[in-house]
């Protein structure tokens, strides 16, 4: 701080608890929600203090689902997303750290060419290709099956950059040494390149990992059955019609189970999300 | 930038970008081709023959009072999320980077919201609002509005925005944060020794030099608005009432997915596509000149 202003300091505290409490707020009612009776739920005003069936709406929804909306349990649900939210990252990092090896250290025809063609991905995002897409996953029977739901996600020109950038970083005099010694080009990427990027793939994966978690669309179109439902679509599938039909203490439980490991792995591995995010795009 | 020493291998590159351009083929530029080419065909109403068109499908969609209405929705709603979601997480970083009690504690627990997605930021806030048992409807109700959003276009599209804006706020503060405290600390003491107070020290200091930050934000939060918050309209209005949240986004998987309109819907994503790169080489030709005024 540069100088000593009482009420400003009081001001600017106030503003950060108003904001805390904001973002808060919907978090606060989803958890009381989920541990209220139905029948408490369905009060206006609905009680603002957690209830007593914590432990029975979970349970309901880890094992049965919901009564009125869709039947499947939530704990296949939270499998099926965490396949999601490993293979994602882990095959990302995999073919990326590996194009960009190529990319940066190497040069062969067409080297610009394959540079180009990733780097294009970035203006191709699912959402402007959907149908064709889903055609494509269609006629190669990929529908419903975690290949299908994993490896066209997997591409990215991002994690390719985010390598390339840091490989730059690398002094020459590294691959120099390594080539003086006769090292073979993947003795050098596993004992000098993949060590130094720990830290590059430690902040993608947990990236990625709330990225695969949270996927939506892909999802939506690609598991229609009901074995193949990630949680997030399975809260969409419990909301059939209006206020008054939908059991939100189970919708509640079930988004408060499908928050919970994402906003883990951000608290727990703070460092490496916020160094992540912010290199990714940069 | 190109490195001095590389490696030599006649195979050996070509087989390390081999996952990738393959599964860049298949899933990225197969259907984008694909998107392309039924753009420019039209299917009779049974599916069972298709005709080559030409430009028909676009002067179709031009011609198309719904489209050109979910243009000026997406345009609203993607100006409401960018603007108010800047503005209120740059008060809290600024805030956040002025207090020395408890910075930390503030930070973790505003960027919670990063880890929720999309869709469920929708449900929470449909819930919160839901018109016969949400709280904050009961509150609202309280002050005498009528609230409905699922009857109301105008509430509908509040609702949306403010589930997107909520969501993504903590990435916009982590961003800002960290613009804030790259800002050399001289240059604010300097101003403050020459009488320069908070309020002037922000505007003609702090906020200039923070444009690129902003101006990167700016382009991502659109491209947020446009693209990520499709969780955010399917689990709530699901483009209702009538039209009012219906943004290209959502027309195009609603036309393409429920209506079965593949040339119609092909159409719309290859403008979609349009729109994207146009955005991209913005952001990049503005992110390397550095935006500083």
């Amino acid at each position: 701080m540069v100088e000593n202003r009482p009420w400003v300091t009081f001001f600017s505290h106030a503003i950060l608890i108003l904001g805390v409490l904001a973002v808060a707020f919907p978090l606060y009612v989803t958890f009381v929600a989920s541990t209220l009776s139905l029948k408490e739920v369905m009060q206006m005003p609905m009680p603002l203090w957690p209830g007593s069936h914590l432990v029975e709406n979970y349970s309901q929804a880890l094992t049965g689902g919901t009564i009125t909306g869709s039947r499947a349990s939530v704990s296949h649900m939270l499998f099926n997303s965490l396949v999601m939210a490993l293979v994602i990252p882990l095959g990302k990092m995999a073919i990326s750290i590996i194009s960009a090896f190529a990319i940066v250290y190497f040069r062969f025809p067409g080297r610009m060419f394959f540079f180009w063609m990733i780097f294009i991905t970035l203006m191709l995002p699912v959402e402007v290709r959907i149908i064709p897409t889903l055609q494509v996953i269609t006629d190669l029977k990929m529908n419903n099956t975690y290949a299908g739901l994993t490896i066209p996600l997997i591409a990215s020109a991002t994690a390719t950059f985010l390598f390339r950038q840091f490989f730059m970083t690398i002094p020459d005099e590294l691959a120099e040494a390594a080539r003086v010694d006769g090292a073979s080009p993947m003795r050098f990427f596993w004992d000098v390149l993949l060590p130094l990027s720990k830290t590059t793939l430690a902040a993608l994966f947990v990236i990625q990992f709330i990225y695969g978690w949270n996927q939506y669309l892909w999802p939506l179109l690609v598991a229609t059955d009901e074995s193949m439902y990630t949680t997030v679509i399975g809260i969409k599938r419990m909301i059939v019609g209006g206020d008054s039909t939908n059991e939100w203490n189970l919708i509640m439980a079930t988004a408060i189970l499908a928050m919970l490991p994402p906003a883990l792995v951000v608290m727990l591995m703070q460092k490496w999300f916020v160094k992540g995010l912010v290199e990714t795009e940069k | 930038m190109e490195k001095r020493v590389v490696f030599r291998s006649a195979w050996l590159p070509y087989a390390l970008v081999a996952p990738q351009i393959a599964i860049t083929l298949v899933f990225f530029f197969w259907p984008a081709a694909q998107a392309v080419w039924y753009s420019f065909q039209m299917q009779d109403a049974f599916g069972l023959k298709t005709q080559f068109v030409g430009l028909a499908n676009y002067a179709a969609l031009f011609k198309d009072g719904n489209y050109l209405a979910s243009f000026k929705v997406t345009a609203q709603f993607s100006v409401l999320v960018a603007f108010s979601g800047i503005a209120i997480s740059l008060l809290f970083a600024t805030m956040a980077d002025r207090v020395l009690r408890g910075a930390m504690a503030y930070k973790t627990l505003l960027i919670w919201p990063y880890a929720v997605a999309p869709a469920i930021a929708g449900v929470l806030w449909a819930f919160l609002f839901a018109p016969s048992i949400g709280i904050v409807t009961y509150v609202i109700k309280g002050w005498g509005i009528n609230w409905n959003w699922i009857l109301d276009g105008d509430q509908a599209m509040l609702l949306i925005v403010v589930a997107s804006v909520w969501k993504q706020i903590s990435y916009n503060f982590l961003f800002f944060l960290a613009g804030l405290q790259s800002i050399p600390k001289p240059l604010i003491e300097a101003a403050a020794i020459d009488g320069a107070g908070p309020m002037r020290r922000f505007w003609t200091i702090v906020f200039p030099l923070l444009s690129p930050t902003t101006f990167f934000l700016l382009v991502v939060n659109i491209v947020y608005a446009f693209f990520e918050t499709f969780g955010v309209i399917d689990a709530t209005t699901q483009g209702g009432p009538g039209q009012s949240t219906n943004i290209l986004v959502y027309k195009v998987y609603h036309d393409g997915i429920k209506a079965g309109d593949l040339g119609g819907s092909s159409t719309q994503s290859v403008i979609l596509m349009i729109i994207v790169i146009a955005l991209t080489v913005v952001q990049f030709r503005y992110v390397e000149k550095k935006v500083q005024y």
